[in-house]
């Protein structure tokens, strides 16, 4: 009777499981089958789910009408030169936080977080100002800046609760070694750090990667990453639903082909500390 | 060289004081113990000497050098911790080598001391595991290897075998001790445990509330303590305290007989009292006797002994062995 209930339960978390996963999936689904739709096709009611006339066309136009390697490259630089100064700033101001404390390290964090609390839209005035000033609008390296700093304070905080799980012992007996600080990080804790500090990379990579915002507003072509290319298929001149699904497709198959080579490392990176 | 001397050293943490003016002289090559209840400070008084907590005031001279503002890199002391602090990530020959690595020594001149010391500690079949892959033994030769390969000034050992089992713990006990004797390298080790103190001790400290209470050679802890704390801290089992008349026939206000130091006669002269519990070893009996007003009496004769719970006995204290302490607690001497 007991294995009976157990057999059961197991079936219906499987299923519950799947379902979950699927509904979470769905829309990724949708958008690469719409990309093989024709435009007509892409909008009928009621929509076809598999039956319907294949194409690669709008790939072919895509390419054609808006240069998608140019697009993807920006989009390389940007979100993998953020992520990169994010994680140099943020390595050694966990560190500190995390193993020197003093009384306000914690209201320190909290004030970080409490920058993401406001709405980018608040200070788009000004910082359009200030980059213009500076002449950083369109360029990448305005973009770099922009998304580095909107990601240093989860950058910090991941790192400062995977820094607080590493016993202090291990640290002072690199100082007692004759370890200076700057050798501590590079031999001791970063390695020790890896799991922590792969998944803050990667979800500050993927975070960087499909930030709309800034990129959108700062940058026209130069600049542009990939998430100004799939904007462009949504103006002027009306919606064009299959041309921005194949855009989309494209836009997202880098960062998903890496998520997928890396959940391991993701999932461990995230669930660290909580298991022993 | 490695001789380290404590003045007035002083630490606190925001209002509360942990060392209340520590002075200390420890010579060139000895091994001393820093011994006392939890709390007492000993573990930060170490950590100050190793640099690792600042002091709030004093002086901590190495060599005559005074060391308060110099890192723990520049101390050129080693530590090995309770936890042993291996790093995980490096095989044991990493482990070992790391701090020659950060001196900047030859790689040759590393794998020549690392394997050397490796083969001291029994370690050269495991160089090349990681610090997960070994038993705690292993683990914590490992951590003293780490130690030794640096000849550095001193050692600093912060309760390093409590992670151990008991058989265990007494085998490295005694490796300790050789290991030190051969190096001729000062040591300072902290413990709780009396008998680890007593067995590899020089000379002990015993430190109570912040305090150091007496700093001597076990022995004249042993026989001439300063105090009650540490009359009732060293020996094992405990120093009987006794009160009242029986200490003012004395001249004091309270006397101490250690349990060897009684006489145990089933009737006659002493203490009279009945047999609560009686604890047979072989090597030796332990008695707790019941002796009324004088209060409870712990009795250790060597060997066996025939008696049950129950027995009368009496006890009387060796005339000479008999400790006398004022109304303040400290020692009073002839």
């Amino acid at each position: 009777m007991a294995r009976v209930a157990t057999t059961r339960r197991v079936a219906i978390s499987t299923i519950s499981a799947w379902l979950v996963g699927f509904l979470i999936f769905f829309p990724i689904l949708w958008m690469v089958l719409t990309s093989f739709k024709t435009e007509l096709e892409a909008f009928a009611v009621p929509p076809s789910f598999l039956f319907f006339h294949w194409t690669t066309e709008n790939y072919a136009t895509v390419q054609e009408r808006s240069d998608y390697v140019h697009h993807a490259i920006n989009s390389i630089i940007i979100a993998g030169g953020s992520t990169l100064i994010a994680l140099l700033i943020a390595i050694p101001a966990a560190w500190s936080m995390a193993f020197a404390p003093t009384k306000r390290t914690k209201d320190v964090l909290l004030w970080m977080l409490s920058t993401k609390m406001m709405p980018s839209v608040g200070v788009l005035v000004p910082i359009y100002l200030i980059w213009r000033d500076f002449g950083l609008l369109d360029s990448r390296i305005g973009l770099v800046i922009i998304l580095c700093l909107g990601n240093l304070p989860i950058v910090i905080w991941m790192l400062f609760t995977y820094f607080k799980e590493i016993p202090k012992d291990i640290l002072e007996a690199a100082r007692m070694d004759g370890a200076t600080i700057s050798r501590e990080l590079i031999y001791v804790l970063t390695p020790m750090a890896v799991p922590g500090l792969a998944s803050t990379l990667l979800l500050n990579l993927i975070l960087a990667w499909n930030e709309a915002f800034w990129t959108l507003n700062l940058s026209t072509l130069q600049a542009a990453p990939l998430t100004v290319f799939i904007a462009s298929y949504s103006s002027p001149e009306g919606l064009f639903w299959a041309k921005l699904s194949a855009a989309s497709t494209l836009a997202i198959a880098p960062i998903l082909v890496l998520g997928w080579f890396s959940q391991r490392q993701l999932v461990r990176g995230l669930t660290f500390g909580a298991v022993k | 060289m490695g001789q380290i001397t404590l003045q007035d050293v002083q630490k606190s943490f925001g209002p509360v004081h942990i060392i209340k003016g520590a002075d200390l002289d420890i010579a060139n090559g000895s091994f001393v113990v820093f011994v006392g209840p939890s709390g007492c400070g000993k573990t930060t008084l170490l950590r100050l000497i190793a640099g690792l907590e600042d002091v709030s005031g004093g002086k901590i001279l190495i060599d005559g050098k005074n060391v308060v503002d110099v890192p723990p890199a520049k101390r050129g002391l080693s530590m090995v911790f309770q936890s042993y602090a291996l790093y995980p990530h490096m095989s044991v020959r990493g482990n070992i080598a790391f701090g020659l690595k950060m001196a900047g020594l030859a790689k040759q001149e590393i794998n020549r001391k690392v394997e050397a010391a490796a083969a001291t500690l029994n370690l050269t079949p495991y160089l090349d595991r990681k610090p997960r892959e070994l038993s705690g033994g292993q683990r914590q030769r490992v951590a003293i290897g780490r130690a030794i390969v640096r000849e550095p000034k001193a050692f600093l050992f912060d309760e390093p075998l409590s992670n151990l089992d008991a058989a265990l713990r007494v085998q490295m006990r005694l490796e300790v001790t050789r290991l030190q004797k051969q190096l001729g390298t000062t040591a300072i080790y902290v413990t709780h445990d009396q008998v680890e103190a007593m067995t590899m001790a020089d000379k002990i400290v015993v430190l109570n509330g912040g305090k150091i209470e007496q700093y001597g050679t076990p022995i004249e802890l042993y026989e001439k303590p300063a105090n009650l704390f540490v009359a009732g801290f060293i020996g094992s089992p405990k120093m009987n305290f006794i009160s009242g008349d029986a200490a003012g026939q004395h001249g004091a206000s309270t006397i101490g007989v250690r349990p060897e130091h009684l006489k145990i006669a089933s009737n006659g002269q002493g203490w009279p009292g009945t047999i609560a519990v009686a604890e047979h070893l072989g090597s030796d009996t332990f008695l707790y006797v019941d002796a009324g007003p004088i209060g409870t009496l712990t009795a250790r004769h060597v060997g066996e002994l025939g008696l049950a719970s129950g027995d009368r006995v009496s006890l009387s204290p060796d005339p000479g062995r008999i400790h006398r302490f004022d109304d303040k607690g400290s020692a009073l001497r002839n």
